[in-house]
């Protein structure tokens, strides 16, 4: 057996955890009231269109996204606009919301098609841009970038390659795992159209080794696909970050401060390669995602296809309620997910999991003082001193902490989790960050 | 458990299972075959040393902390532990109990809890302790017992007292005796491995000692940067002077078997609160130790120079973390 191939600096192999990866992708029965932020991804909030007491239906366009940095909000249900409120969402702040109750029947909009009419359709880039803008794609990894900036190359630029993220090194997640084994045929034709689109001759998908069975599977696949890969990866966080697995793939290292299109690289998750085909061959707007909702005490981990908008909590009573022994609830990963204050918080694009952690494993240990064992900069992905941007941000040395390259963190995690001494480091590192980047917008101001 | 009681954090959720104790204790159980490799060859007195060492290092540290800092006491974390050990193991197994108590006082007064506790000393607090030992009491420092006789098996009687393997070399040679004829009657090559040699409590048996390293190596609680430098560097530049005059210089393997350096290498140079933050400073590290501890043996008044020679790198460690920083990922160069 070969090597597999891994990013060459850092990484971390927490306990995996992928407790649902058996369990296969079931429809969430449609909640009577959906709650759509109107903010679900990086850029601008979207435009709300709607007011109250309009009826909608399913998959119509009821927020725009305005400007080329923000993503279009469609209506999950069929119903009537409640009102438009604020709720506490994982940020821990209030957010606007569209909220709207559902009718009985679900009718959908007329242009959308539930089947797959049409299995040769050619679509040229421009509609492919168009398409993915209108269906209001963004980035279905966590990131939730809007897609169709990222299929724009720049001028001078070219995309050698399409790499699609199918690593899901975050443990215990397993939505990205069971859509590749439900979805192959579907996600392959998503990565078809993205790779004309760029006029890329050759894609990559990066998979993690614990995921066997997808690789196979798409492997086979893709026999039917010309200029498509299957690579297995070794299974090492945070092998899903997008400068770690283009490194990882074809050991090309992204810039300092630079995006992957300077090494010639486009990166998108399969999700997303799968809501592409959505939104092409059904012309079908990103209205659902799929889900995992497990934890240690949960009964029934499983694998959700949830609409946009179902609250939080509907998806801990359907997989047994909130266990006793439960003190965190988690939107995302146990690495870089965020803690839920509030449960009634909704589904949105960017939410890949929920994860229910044990009281046990809940609580932060005493920090004691740094003992220098230099674990952190052995992990650190990013080939950073944490321990050093850690003392600098709590001395208020930001200037001194971006010459030592704070700005490249990508807040993965494996500091902190590696610590002996229960250090706080990404936490303060974070604080950093905050500062040099208000330090920043300073300097552009003179 | 209801929502009102939920814990909010930031990221990360989970948490490695490595902690100041399991990093200490780990240490501990890597020295417990030089530990028993001591009391085989050097009976109830090497044993003594180091569990008075320990007691001491302990006690001090709980009676600083809670009566003279004010603070909470570290002790349960183990570091005073291992400090303890480290420092009965740099002594002769017949160092009078009182003397003990003194190194251990320096080391963890002085150089540990002085410049903040653990973590912010700069210098190896067993070291500290045994040079101001060493300083201190120059005869008793340098007497050492004579091991147990695996031939014979006939353990000696504590007041006879030898010389080291090195003490005897450098002895030879400055009558100007061929190495030769030095060897002849200091301990063979095989004596070293095992350890029927005199020294100090924690350096009797090279083979222990390796065995303690591979295991600290296995743990992943140190890296193989400084020890393989360490000895590296000593392998190469004794062994540079050995094939230009063998009869003037002993061969290397002689070098890295006897004296503190496999004690040094795996146990001391590595502790991480006095060694550099980079694998790079690391490697540099490990070669300015082991180049002092080489030029000590070979040329400085010492038999023996591990302990000035980990104590000196360790000086420079804050300049080393400056010239070594990690290698950054996707790093731009400027200008």
């Amino acid at each position: 057996m070969s090597i597999l191939k891994t990013f060459k600096l850092g990484g971390i192999h927490p306990k995996e955890g992928k407790l649902s990866a058996n369990s296969p992708i079931k429809n969430f029965p449609l909640p009577k009231t959906v709650y759509i932020p109107v903010s679900q991804h990086i850029g601008a909030p979207a435009t709300v269109l709607v007011a109250k007491g309009e009826n909608v239906k399913t998959g119509q366009l009821i927020a725009k996204g305005e400007g080329f940095i923000s993503a279009n909000i469609h209506s999950s249900i069929t119903g009537k606009i409640a009102k438009i409120d604020e709720i506490v969402d994982s940020s821990g702040y209030p957010k606007k919301v569209i909220v709207i109750d559902r009718a009985d029947e679900e009718i959908w909009c007329d242009n959308i098609s539930d089947s797959d009419p049409n299995t040769t359709k050619e679509f040229s880039p421009e509609e492919v841009k168009q398409k993915m803008r209108e269906a209001g794609i963004v980035g279905l990894g966590g990131a939730t970038f809007p897609s169709h900036v990222k299929m724009s190359v720049p001028e001078g630029k070219t995309a050698e390659y399409l790499i699609i993220n199918g690593v899901e090194c975050e443990p215990y997640l397993t939505s990205d795992h069971r859509l590749m084994l439900e979805k192959g045929d579907e996600i392959l034709k998503g990565i078809s159209i993205m790779m004309k689109t760029l006029n890329t001759k050759k894609a990559l998908i990066g998979i993690e080794n614990n995921k066997k069975d997808a690789i196979e599977h798409l492997q086979k696949l893709s026999k039917n696909y010309s200029g498509v890969e299957v690579v297995p990866l070794k299974v090492q966080y945070p092998q899903g970050g997008e400068k770690q697995l283009i490194d990882a793939l074809i050991k090309r290292e992204v810039p300092s401060g630079k995006l992957p299109i300077e090494v010639g690289c486009v990166v998108q998750n399969v999700g997303t390669a799968f809501a592409v085909y959505e939104a092409l061959y059904k012309n079908k707007p990103l209205i659902e995602r799929v889900v995992t909702v497990t934890g240690d005490s949960v009964k029934e981990p499983s694998n959700f296809l949830v609409r946009i908008g179902t609250p939080i909590e509907s998806l801990i009573e359907a997989v047994g309620g909130l266990p006793e022994t439960v003190a965190k609830v988690i939107n995302g990963g146990p690495m870089m997910g965020k803690a839920l204050s509030n449960l009634s918080a909704p589904v949105t694009k960017g939410t890949s999991g929920i994860l229910l952690i044990d009281k046990k494993e809940a609580s932060r240990k005493t920090s004691k003082n740094c003992i220098r064992c230099a674990r952190c900069t052995m992990v650190c992905p990013m080939g950073l001193a944490p321990y050093l941007l850690e003392n600098l941000a709590n001395r208020k040395l930001f200037e001194s902490s971006e010459k030592e390259g704070i700005m490249d963190c990508i807040e993965c995690g494996s500091c902190s989790y590696t610590c002996p001494a229960n250090r706080p480091l990404l936490d303060i590192i974070r604080v950093g960050k905050g500062e040099v980047n208000t330090l920043r917008r300073k300097r552009v101001q003179k | 458990m209801g929502q009102s009681q939920l814990i909010i954090s930031h990221s990360p959720h989970i948490k490695g299972k490595d902690s100041i104790e399991s990093i200490m204790y780990g240490v501990v159980i890597a020295m417990l075959p030089a530990l028993l490799a001591s009391a085989w060859f050097y009976g109830i007195g090497a044993l003594k040393v180091v569990i008075f060492s320990v007691i001491f290092c302990v006690i001090f540290e709980y009676l600083i902390q809670k009566f003279l800092l004010n603070i909470e006491s570290t002790v349960k974390d183990g570091s005073a532990i291992v400090t303890g050990i480290l420092l009965g193991f740099n002594l002769p197994s017949s160092l009078p109990i009182w003397m003990v108590g003194v190194g251990a006082l320096v080391a963890i007064g002085i150089a540990k809890l002085s410049f903040g506790g653990l973590g912010k000393n700069p210098f190896n607090p067993a070291l500290v302790g045994r040079v101001f030992l060493l300083v201190s009491f120059p005869v008793e420092m340098t007497s050492w017992p004579r091991p147990l006789d695996t031939r014979t098996m006939l353990s000696i009687p504590d007041a006879l007292t030898g010389a080291t393997p090195l003490g005897l070399i450098k002895e030879g040679v400055a009558k100007g005796e061929p190495i030769a004829e030095i060897m002849k009657h200091a301990p063979s090559h095989l004596d070293a491995l095992f350890g029927a040699i005199g020294g100090s409590v924690g350096e009797v048996s090279a083979l222990a000692l390796i065995v303690g390293g591979l295991y600290l190596l296995y743990k992943k609680i140190i890296t193989w940067h400084i020890p393989i430098s360490f000895l590296g560097t000593v392998a190469l530049f004794s062994g540079v002077f050995w094939l230009i005059q063998p009869e003037k210089y002993v061969d290397p393997l002689y070098h890295l078997l006897t004296g503190g350096i496999l004690l040094g290498a795996f146990f001391m140079a590595t502790d991480m609160v006095t060694s550099p933050m980079s694998k790079l400073g690391m490697i540099f590290f490990g070669t300015g130790a082991g180049l002092i501890t080489i030029l000590i043996r070979l040329f400085g008044a010492y038999p023996e120079g591990v302990s000035f020679a980990i104590l000196i790198m360790n000086a420079l460690v804050p300049l080393i973390n400056i010239a070594f920083k990690p290698k950054r990922f996707g790093e731009v160069k400027n200008g």
